[in-house]
C-alpha cells in the first residue's frame, strides 16, 4: 500500500511487537499513559553495571506507540545506559524513519519517555 | 439539499471529504459575506455611539437576539445571553446559580454521556460545596430513559440536573421533553440545564415546549463564526442570579461606594461582545431557515441510516450509540476491531476524509463502554451519499494496510 506512515516494518511491529510481555526478573519498570488516547506503555529493563542487558515492554495503543516501543527495545538492548540517556526525541523519531505530525509525535515518543524514567 | 455545497467555499477544493460536523461546521459564504459587510460598512462598537453605524451595529445586535429568541422559540429576546461559546454558558450558570443555590447535602445530577463541558463544571460545583454529585447511567439503548430517571434520581434533595440533548458521540437523542415533564411532576423546584450544543444546528428545538430553565449551545458548529455562544434562561431566573463577569455595558450606574447592574440581557455581557460573531449566527439562522430544519434533520436521518446501512456490511465494525434511527442525530461513532482510532482517522485524514478519534470530550462516557478512543463521523447539511460512500472505502482502505503483510 502506499501509505507510508504505516509502511511494513511499522506494522510488522505493530502486529508482532518484539521484546513483548513481562519478564519474570528484571531491575526497573516504569510506566506512562497518554490520556488523550489511552495509549499505556510499561518497560521492564534489566541492567548489568552501565549496559541494558535486557528490555522487554507491555502496554496497549496505536500502531505508532507499539511499534515506536518495540522499535525502541530492540535498539536499547546492549547499550550503555550513559549512551542511551543521550539518546534524544529527535534521535527516536529518526529511528522509525517516518514523517510525524506534531499529534502523532506524542504517540511516537510515549515508549521513549518510560525508557528515559527508568534511566533516571 | 443538492447544491447546498456550493455554497460553501471551502468546497472548492473538491477532494475534501468533510465529516467533522460535530466538532465544527463549515462556513457558508451568506454567513463570510454578513461578517466582512459588518466589518466594511458599519463596524462599531454597540450602545451609546451617537453616530449612525454605531446604531446600526446595536440593531443589528438586537436583531440577532431576537432572531435567535425565535428560533429556538424563547418568550422573550431577553432571555438571550451571549457568550463566547457554550462551554462558557455553562458556565456562567454554574458560577451564578450553581453557587448561589447549592448547598451542603443538595444532590447535583448529570449523566454518563455528557460532553465534558456539561460534566466537569457541576463535578467541581459538588465538590466545592459538598454535594452529592450524582451520574446517571444511561439504558441498554443508549438512551437516558424516562424509567432512568424515575428509579434513580432523588428528586427530594437534587437541585439541577445537567443533560444533553444530543450526544456528541453516541449520536443519542434523549427524550427530553418527557424527561423534563417527569421532573416537573415529581419536584417542579428542580432546575434543568440542557447542552444543545448539538441539537440547535441539527434539527427544530422549543425551549418552552421542551419546558428547561437554561439551555447552551454555539454558534461554530451552526454555520456561524467561532467565539460566539449562547445562554438561554427563564426570565426569571436570570433576573435572580448575580452577575457573572464585572465591568463595562452590565452596569447601571457606578460610584466609589456601590454599583448597580445593568437589568436584562446587559447584566450578563460585560464588555465589548463578539459583534461579528453576533451578526454571522444571525446569517446562519438565516441561512437554516431557508433550508428549514426540519428538512435538515430528515437529510441527516436519511445520510445516518446510509452510513449505518454501510458500516453493517464491513467487518470487524462496532458502532456506538442507538440502532433505533429514530432516537439517533447524525452522529457515528465506532471501533474497527485490531485497529487503534487514531491510526483509522489518520490513514482517512492522509486521503482528505476528515474524521475524529480520540474521547470526543466524553472520558466517563468512554470509560462506561470500556473502550480508550473511537472514530466519529458526523454529518450536516452539505454532505451527501458520495461522501459517505467515499468514507466506507476510506475505511475498507484502512483495514487493507492492517490486513496486509
Amino acid at each position: 500500500m502506499d501509505n507510508y506512515l504505516y509502511r511494513e516494518e511499522i506494522l510488522d511491529h505493530y502486529k508482532d511487537p518484539h521484546n513483548f510481555g513481562k519478564p519474570h526478573t528484571f531491575d526497573i519498570s516504569s510506566m506512562q499513559y497518554n490520556p488523550f488516547c489511552g495509549d499505556e506503555i510499561e518497560l521492564f529493563v534489566s541492567t548489568e553495571d552501565d549496559t541494558v542487558r535486557d528490555i522487554h515492554f507491555k502496554g496497549k495503543g496505536c500502531a505508532i506507540s507499539l511499534a515506536a516501543a518495540s522499535m525502541l527495545t530492540d535498539f536499547a538492548k546492549g547499550k550503555k545506559k550513559t549512551a542511551l540517556t543521550k539518546f534524544s526525541q529527535h534521535d527516536m523519531l529518526d529511528l522509525l524513519e517516518i514523517e510525524l505530525s506534531e499529534t502523532r509525535k506524542k504517540c511516537a515518543l510515549l515508549g521513549w519517555a518510560v525508557l528515559q524514567d527508568c534511566l533516571k | 439539499m443538492k447544491d447546498i455545497k456550493k455554497q460553501f467555499p471551502i468546497f472548492q477544493n473538491r477532494q475534501l471529504i468533510y465529516l467533522d460536523s460535530a466538532a465544527t461546521s463549515q462556513k457558508p459564504v451568506m454567513v463570510l459575506d454578513a461578517v466582512r459587510a459588518y466589518y466594511e460598512s458599519y463596524n462599531a462598537n454597540i450602545h451609546r455611539g451617537l453616530y449612525p453605524i454605531a446604531e446600526q451595529a446595536t440593531k443589528k445586535v438586537e436583531e440577532v437576539r431576537q432572531k435567535v429568541a425565535k428560533f429556538i422559540n424563547a418568550r422573550r429576546p431577553e432571555e438571550i445571553i451571549f457568550t463566547k461559546s457554550a462551554t462558557e454558558a455553562v458556565n456562567l450558570v454554574m458560577y451564578t446559580w450553581g453557587r448561589e443555590n447549592i448547598d451542603q447535602g443538595d444532590i447535583v445530577v448529570t449523566t454518563i454521556m455528557e460532553h465534558h463541558s456539561n460534566f466537569v463544571p457541576w463535578q467541581q460545583l459538588a465538590k466545592e460545596k459538598g454535594a452529592k454529585f450524582h451520574v446517571l447511567d444511561m439504558d441498554e439503548n443508549s438512551q437516558i430513559s424516562i424509567l432512568n430517571f424515575q428509579a434513580n434520581i432523588n428528586f427530594k434533595k437534587t437541585k439541577i440536573i445537567a443533560i444533553t440533548y444530543i450526544s456528541n458521540m453516541l449520536g443519542t437523542i434523549n427524550p427530553l421533553k418527557e424527561l423534563i415533564a417527569t421532573v416537573r411532576k415529581e419536584n417542579p423546584e428542580i432546575v434543568v440545564i440542557v447542552d444543545a450544543a448539538q441539537a440547535v444546528p441539527h434539527k427544530p428545538v422549543d425551549v418552552q415546549a421542551l419546558d428547561c430553565d437554561f439551555l447552551v449551545f454555539s454558534g461554530h458548529k451552526m454555520l456561524a463564526e467561532t467565539g460566539i455562544g449562547v445562554l438561554y434562561a427563564k426570565k426569571e431566573l436570570l433576573e435572580a442570579m448575580p452577575p457573572f463577569l464585572y465591568g463595562g455595558d452590565m452596569i447601571r450606574e457606578v460610584a466609589i461606594e456601590k454599583t448597580t447592574f445593568a437589568g436584562l440581557p446587559n447584566k450578563f455581557e460585560a464588555g465589548t461582545i463578539n459583534i461579528a460573531g453576533i451578526v454571522s449566527l444571525g446569517a446562519a439562522i438565516d441561512f437554516l431557515n431557508a433550508i428549514g430544519m426540519d428538512r435538515i434533520q430528515e437529510h441527516e436521518k436519511t445520510l445516518t441510516k446510509y452510513c449505518m446501512e454501510a458500516l453493517q456490511n464491513v467487518d470487524g465494525i462496532t458502532v456506538f450509540g442507538p440502532r433505533d434511527l429514530l432516537a439517533r442525530s447524525g452522529v457515528v461513532s465506532f471501533t474497527i476491531d485490531g485497529i487503534h482510532p487514531h491510526d483509522a482517522a489518520q490513514i482517512l485524514g492522509d486521503m482528505n476524509i476528515c474524521v475524529r478519534s480520540g474521547h470526543h470530550c466524553t472520558m466517563p462516557l468512554h470509560t462506561r463502554l470500556g473502550v480508550p478512543a473511537s472514530t466519529r463521523a458526523s454529518f450536516y447539511i452539505y454532505n451527501d451519499e458520495q461522501d459517505i460512500d467515499a468514507f466506507i472505502s476510506g475505511i475498507k482502505k484502512v483495514k487493507k494496510i492492517f490486513q496486509s503483510k
